[in-house]
């Protein structure tokens, strides 16, 4: 019966990041429209429900126009290759125990390896437009996406070592507490290089809209752009899940169900990067490089080597020590990396 | 092996969400540094100061409120005051206060704006903006009491103001003036504190002293450079000697300092407006002036302190019922010559935030 559980479990993945994109869109325009201290949409059913697929019924009637000197197949095709992954990486997140379409005895390396793809639509899109704004997005997102990932995956390692697998669903079982606990550091990096992946405030550089106006989406409409749309809601979505599957202890929970609990983890994380969105401003593209380099990545090696060192031990079995061990270190290394890290910012380039 | 690379050109603008308004920046790039800017005006051109030759005097008013809309009542008051120079009229010392409390509420409304629009143009997502129309909004308030409109205000008359304010309108005054203090101190900590805001305005777009001055820059983005210079106490006009507040400067003229100022304006305004309604006298708001103005031949150039710098208007008159030349100085195009210095070497993301922070409104740089 192989065969059903794929077709059920695709399906159900399906609507549940279609549902689940949708509840953002609106969840972000309300909540946001919350800290902006303005109603935000409300007048499409009751409490705006209806909007986002007010929106989507628009985003399908308008126009797809495309510029006449544009790459054709690539700009057609950059908005599918971007989305696709976004969906795909769905596939391993358990939704309770056992419940996922594959349970990969490589989870996370499939995650690392299929997200990574969203960034070459994202390329494609911003380099067939044939637009300098959207050239400029483009070269963004290859400095940009591209070092993000190192210390994205060296957070994520961190976990891997204490749960002593990579299937997602090993992964939740191994969390006696939250990993959050034990690995908050991890979890602060793997917060910020999710935020810088996923093109989210304060490292939106890639559309940038005071900048280069929408950057890779300059010349995109209809539904095309719908697609982008999607495949940022999607892949935050898919951060979340990645968040609380890695760090929040996924679908374990008392007393709700477990997808339930999944559901309610996902939504406080997201609504962290909506936090975030709603009060920073956006850095500069070598601001936020220095960023990476100089500050993540040196952290999430310290924070590998002393998981390293703890696993070695034994010492991550005692909860009691381990915890506020982890979080004294964590804030020690932060205090410490934040003051040797200098942006690079404030001399022009001569 | 050595890439080979080249420059290219790219337009900012006309259109562009970050040029408030129409104004084009022709850049030349090497990857995102900034090589060369040539900045191009005139897309909002309307010939304003052709058409006020050709209209008579009063007229011209409603002129004044289109060309910084965002300081409407700065502009009637400057035109005005030039007008009452020609004509020698002296203003009713009530009328004067009121001019006083409008013009300092608008220098705050226009910072509240130019603060905001800044903030977004470093790329916050609209809640520092929305914070301030928060406060924005009430002074607009203030003004559709007193004349009925909310932008293009024409509230001042040639020996006065068109009409006296209604009874509401002091006490929301002081219910803004004392809630102000904690508003403005929630910017601060929203803004001034925020680690990203200073990465990317401290030292970010310098204009030294020297060259704001040879650039002939004027309001937050001289007094940003370091020099304490306010038409409101370097040449007093109206009745601001009568008033204590201080001039803040910056220390390098960077965008930060830029901003910091006018924050610390809007404070300052705030401490001239509860002078001024303390002060406020009763009596006649309007001197007595013929309808149909003519002016004998001579020539007045009447500068006040605009929120954007010295707004000055040089009219001369021949006798008729037109002004026979009518020029204005608009701080914002003035404010404009030093972005070319200001911008080399700095990266396209910089560029929003130096010139948002010079806080330009396009009505007065292409008049």
């Amino acid at each position: 019966m192989d065969w059903l559980h794929f077709a059920l479990f695709t399906l159900i993945v399906f609507v549940f990041v279609i549902t689940g994109v949708l509840f953002f869109i609106w969840y972000e325009r309300r909540g946001l429209g919350r800290f902006q201290l303005r109603p935000g949409p409300n007048r499409a059913g009751p409490f705006g429900l209806l909007q986002p697929l007010a929106d989507a019924v628009k985003v399908l009637l308008k126009e797809d126009i495309v510029p006449a000197l544009a790459d054709k197949p690539v700009h057609f095709l950059a908005p599918m290759v971007a989305f696709v992954p976004a969906l795909a990486v769905f596939a391993v997140v358990p939704f309770g125990d056992g419940a996922m379409l594959a349970d990969l005895n490589i989870g996370i390396l499939y995650i690392m390896a299929v997200s990574s793809i969203v960034v070459i639509g994202i390329f494609m899109a911003g380099w067939s437009s044939s637009n300098k704004y959207s050239l400029l997005g483009a070269m963004r997102t290859i400095a940009q996406e591209v070092s993000y990932e190192i210390p994205l995956v060296l957070s994520i390692l961190g976990t891997v070592m204490l749960a002593g697998s990579l299937s997602l669903n090993d992964i939740v079982k191994a969390q006696q507490v939250p990993f959050i606990l034990i690995q908050p550091l991890g979890f602060l990096i793997y917060m910020t290089a999710a935020m810088a992946e996923i093109n989210r405030t304060p490292f939106d550089l890639l559309e940038a809209d005071s900048e280069i106006i929408a950057g890779f989406q300059t010349e995109y409409s209809g539904m095309k752009f719908g697609l982008f749309y999607l495949t940022e809601y999607a892949e935050t979505l898919s951060v979340s899940a990645v968040a609380s599957t890695l760090f929040l202890g996924g679908w374990a929970g008392p007393i709700l169900p477990g997808f339930i609990w999944l559901i309610i983890k996902i939504v406080a994380v997201f609504s962290f990067i909506m936090w975030v969105r709603a009060t920073f401003p956006r850095l500069r593209i070598d601001q936020v490089m220095a960023f990476c380099w100089k500050f993540l990545l040196p952290l999430s090696v310290a924070n590998l080597l002393i998981t390293a060192g703890l696993v070695l031990t034994g010492f991550n079995e005692q909860i009691w020590l381990a915890v506020p061990l982890n979080l004294g270190l964590a804030a020690v290394l932060v205090v410490l990396a934040s003051r040797q890290f200098r942006t690079g910012g404030g001399h022009a380039v001569t | 092996m050595v890439l080979k690379t080249e420059h290219y050109v790219i337009n900012v603008g006309p259109q562009h969400p970050s040029t408030h308004g129409v104004f084009r920046l022709r850049l030349t790039l090497d990857g995102e540094v900034i090589v060369d800017v040539e900045p191009i005006f005139g897309y909002l051109h309307r010939g304003m100061e052709k058409i006020a030759e050709g209209r008579n005097y009063t007229k011209n008013i409603p002129l004044t409120d289109r060309l910084d809309y965002l300081s409407s009542m700065i502009n009637n008051q400057a035109y005005c005051m030039a007008v009452e120079n020609l004509l020698n009229i002296t203003v009713p010392e009530r009328a004067q206060y009121i001019r006083v409390i409008m013009a300092e509420l608008q220098r705050m409304a226009s910072h509240l704006a130019g603060i905001g629009f800044f903030m977004n143009d470093i790329g916050a997502f609209s809640t520092p903006l929305l914070y301030m129309f928060r406060e924005r909004e009430k002074i607009v308030e203030l003004f559709d009491m007193a004349c009925g409109q909310r932008l293009n205000y024409n509230y001042m008359r040639f020996g006065g103001v068109s009409m006296d304010l209604p009874e509401e309108f002091l006490p929301a005054l002081k219910k803004l003036l004392d809630g102000m203090p904690g508003f403005i101190n929630e910017y601060d900590k929203l803004i001034s504190t925020n680690e990203i805001v200073l990465v990317r305005a401290k030292g970010v777009g310098i204009l030294p002293k020297e060259l704001a001055v040879n650039a002939s820059a004027a309001g937050p983005v001289l007094r940003g450079s370091g020099i304490k210079w306010d038409l409101r106490k370097n040449q007093p006009y109206s009745i601001y000697d009568r008033f204590e507040f201080d001039i803040p400067t910056g220390e390098i003229g960077d965008t930060y300092d830029r901003y910091a100022v006018r924050l610390e304006e809007i404070r300052q305004s705030v401490r001239i407006l509860k002078q001024a309604i303390a002060q406020l006298p009763a009596g006649e708001t309007m001197a007595k002036v013929s309808k149909l103005i003519r002016p004998p031949a001579s020539e007045t150039y009447t500068a006040v302190e605009g929120p954007k710098g010295e707004l000055g208007f040089f009219v001369v008159a021949d006798g008729s019922e037109n002004p026979y030349r009518w020029h204005v100085r608009a701080p914002s195009l003035i404010n404009l010559t030093a972005l070319k210095e200001m911008l080399l070497g700095w990266k396209v993301a910089d560029l929003m935030a130096i010139f948002g922070s010079i806080d330009i409104v396009m009505g007065e740089v292409d008049r």
